[in-house]
């Protein structure tokens, strides 16, 4: 199964039971508070995973680490490098 | 032609690493990258040959390339160089039809990849007999160097977006630094289609796909003044093409 059909079965299965409830389809006669819940669900849902994804790609593009440790290392190695290379005959 | 040694004669015989440069206009870069490879490999003792598939560079690379197999032997540099131009995947099996390793390593050619990283990607592999290492800018001590702010956001977000999307358990997709047992890579290499970065993309996901286990090591990136970053527009949507490929395909 490719994910997208993964994700279109999840959506059509939420999306099943919140018209369930929200319209009674079954006549199962809920609780009037069960519809008011349910009926901006799906916006709260999306409202909540998109704060999550703000807060989680904020905080990972904040803490991404700068090697500045690993550029000077290069660059010193490039140095020595060269010169090993230069004393064993390369022409550049 | 170089003599080759008898290939694994038997189950016990030591794993060797065949490390794929593919190289365009790396002249300056080449001889550096393979003066660390040979240090770091030396240092741990490993059996290693460095494959080098220069495509028809305009700038001398390949010439450069004959001088370090003059000064290094021919069993240590092997150059499987290519008329022009042509795609990632088929540099990788160009470079594979003459590979001696059982393990491939790829990288990049212009130092942003180090090769200090190697004998870690080695014992990661042994620790957990993976079928392929992946080095990850995004865990644990991995990072990049040289990257602004519009960048990284860049990169953090399309890799939540894509971890979101293809749960493909390996944390960097767009990274090309990994040590691979050579017949998943084969295996791999012929079933990938994709171009630029979402062909290492394509790789990992199909990996995950075909049930190989994947080890992941932390990497620092480092990007150098004079490899101009190469992320525009045209990258992005290529990107998101890519991405929604792989999403509804696999």
């Amino acid at each position: 199964m490719t994910k997208l059909m993964q994700w279109l079965l999840g959506a059509s299965l939420l999306g099943t039971v919140w018209a369930l409830v929200t319209f009674d389809l079954l006549e199962l006669s809920l609780p009037r508070v069960y519809r008011e819940i349910a009926w901006p669900m799906p916006l709260y849902l999306l409202v909540t995973f998109g704060c999550y994804s703000l807060a989680t790609v904020g905080f990972r593009v904040a803490t991404f680490n700068d090697c500045d440790e690993a550029a000077r290392e290069l660059q010193e190695q490039i140095t020595e490098a060269k010169e090993d290379l230069r004393k064993k005959g390369l022409k550049l | 032609m170089a003599s080759r040694k008898s290939s694994q004669p038997k189950r016990e015989s030591r794993d060797k690493y065949s490390v794929l440069l593919p190289t365009y206009n790396e002249r300056e870069n080449l001889p550096l990258i393979v003066w660390l490879l040979l240090k770091y490999f030396g240092e741990g003792g490993y059996d290693y040959e460095i494959i080098i598939i220069d495509d028809g560079s305009p700038d001398g690379t390949l010439e450069v390339a004959e001088q370090l197999q003059k000064i290094y032997g021919k069993d240590k540099i092997v150059l499987r160089p290519r008329e022009k131009k042509l795609g990632l995947g088929t540099a990788y099996i160009h470079g594979m039809k003459h590979a001696t390793g059982n393990f491939i390593i790829i990288m990049d050619a212009d130092l942003s990849h180090h090769p200090k990283f190697i004998p870690e990607f080695i014992e990661k592999q042994k620790e957990g007999g993976y079928d392929l290492v992946s080095g990850t800018r995004y865990q644990g001590n991995g990072g990049v160097y040289g990257w602004d702010l519009r960048r990284k956001l860049i990169s953090r977000g399309a890799n939540f977006l894509t971890q979101v999307l293809l749960r493909p358990g390996a944390s960097d997709l767009t990274g090309s630094f990994r040590l691979y047992k050579k017949n998943v890579l084969e295996s791999l290499v012929e079933r990938c289609v994709s171009k630029g970065y979402v062909f290492q993309m394509e790789m990992i996901v199909r990996a995950r796909q075909l049930n190989y286990t994947i080890g992941e090591v932390p990497i620092s990136f480092v990007d150098r003044v004079y490899g101009e970053s190469k992320l525009g527009g045209n990258e992005i949507v290529s990107f998101v093409r890519g991405l929604l490929t792989l999403f509804a395909t696999t």
